[in-house]
């Protein structure tokens, strides 16, 4: 295996020559990135950097002898767990910027001097410290690192992976109490509003469909009211947009049409005067 | 290369966390600064696995890598709540514990 070879250590429990490219490579990406989430403006920009800086560690785990540990960074670190805060940024807001007010005077700066000694500390200790030679997962990983884990995890630690089982259920359990919501209005489902309609009968309601225009008379246009049964227009079944702008048809007009063909009369025995009527308006409207 | 370098990139990714968390004001981008301080043990422990030659370094790393999980389900699960109430995912928003009264 590649990786085996790549993490084998010299006598003097040193890194290959191929690890030592890896890490000098990886490592300025990494602080880089790590940098961008501390300055980034926008958090989905300080998210990508997080997720940049987890990526690379996945690439160490391998290199250091932990491919078992490498691919578990990539699935459970970057796939579920950055996943979940780009969720919640997009429910959040992705516009959610920062506010610059100071709540403690010059809180900003002591944070960053408080960093960079923190800094300070952690690395001097990290230099001064006289190691043994380092041993090399070699002998550990028999047969193979994941095979050699499971040994470890469900030998040793068997009670503390039970104990964690339960802590996941309990975090599975916690987050859904916490973003449960209570309903404050009883949920309005086809049976109330039913009832509801009803109710709103004694006030004109009307419980059936509005009649569409013009079916019932000679016309199908939009603009042509429908007749009832009794020959009367029905103002209702023309659009409301259409009656606003002024572009009703006439529905007397129209009422009056049948009110001929009942006394005997043909429906078009006016018709000169509608054309006439007819051309007056186009004239107006040439003008 | 001494196996020195990864823990003091390991100490770098952690102050770097650390500051984070102690800077910005943004819940979520707070609490991404401990992920990154969380991840900055790991390899640490990694590492140090490495040096002592058995796995429980690995094993710990991975244990982290679980309970971050279940922190980060509660932590963004409380995040949405207070987001919720308040409109703000800013911390210096969340101050209801905070003694108003007037002084005089």
């Amino acid at each position: 295996m590649i990786t085996t070879i790549a993490a084998t250590l010299t006598d003097a429990g040193e890194a290959s020559t191929g690890e030592a490219v890896l890490f000098w490579v990886f490592a300025p990406v990494m602080v880089l990135a790590s940098m961008g989430l501390l300055l980034a403006r926008k958090a989905v920009h300080a998210a990508l950097s997080v997720i940049t800086v987890m990526i690379c560690l996945a690439f160490l785990y391998v290199a250091q002898d932990a491919p078992f540990l490498g691919v578990v960074q990539v699935v459970v670190y970057t796939g579920a767990i950055m996943m979940l805060f780009l969720f919640v940024l997009m429910l959040v807001g992705v516009d959610a910027s920062d506010s610059l007010v100071e709540t403690i005077k010059g809180q900003r700066w002591v944070a960053v001097l408080g960093g960079m000694g923190l800094l300070v500390v952690l690395a001097g200790v990290v230099m001064t410290v006289a190691p043994s030679t380092p041993t090399g997962l070699d002998g550990a990983n028999t047969p193979t690192n994941p095979e050699a884990l499971a040994v470890v995890i469900f030998g040793s630690y068997a009670f503390a992976l039970e104990v964690v089982g339960a802590l996941l259920v309990t975090a599975a359990l916690g987050a859904l109490v916490l973003t449960h919501r209570e309903r404050l209005v009883p949920k309005r489902d086809q049976k109330t509003r039913m009832q509801a309609r009803v109710q709103a009968l004694g006030d004109g309601a009307l419980l059936t469909p509005l009649a569409a225009p013009g079916v019932y008379a000679r016309h199908n246009a939009m603009d042509v009211p429908a007749l009832g049964p009794d020959g009367e227009p029905l103002e209702l079944s023309v659009n409301r947009v259409l009656k606003v702008r002024g572009q009703e048809a006439d529905a007397a007009e129209y009422a009056a049409r049948i009110d001929r063909v009942l006394a005997g009369g043909w429906a078009d025995d006016e018709l000169p005067a509608i054309e006439a009527a007819k051309d007056a308006t186009s004239e107006e409207a040439d003008q | 290369m001494s196996l020195m370098n990864y823990l003091v990139l390991s100490t770098v990714l952690f102050s770097v966390g650390a500051t984070t968390v102690l800077v910005r004001r943004n819940a979520i981008i707070a609490f991404m600064g401990i992920e990154m301080m969380l991840n900055a043990t790991n390899l640490a422990l990694v590492t140090f696995a490495r040096i002592n030659g058995n796995l429980h370094g690995q094993v710990l790393a991975f244990f982290v890598m679980v309970v971050a999980a279940a922190e980060v389900v509660v932590g963004l699960a409380i995040i949405v709540a207070i987001y919720r109430t308040r409109r703000s995912a800013s911390i210096d928003d969340v101050n209801l514990l905070k003694d108003v009264r007037d002084p005089a």
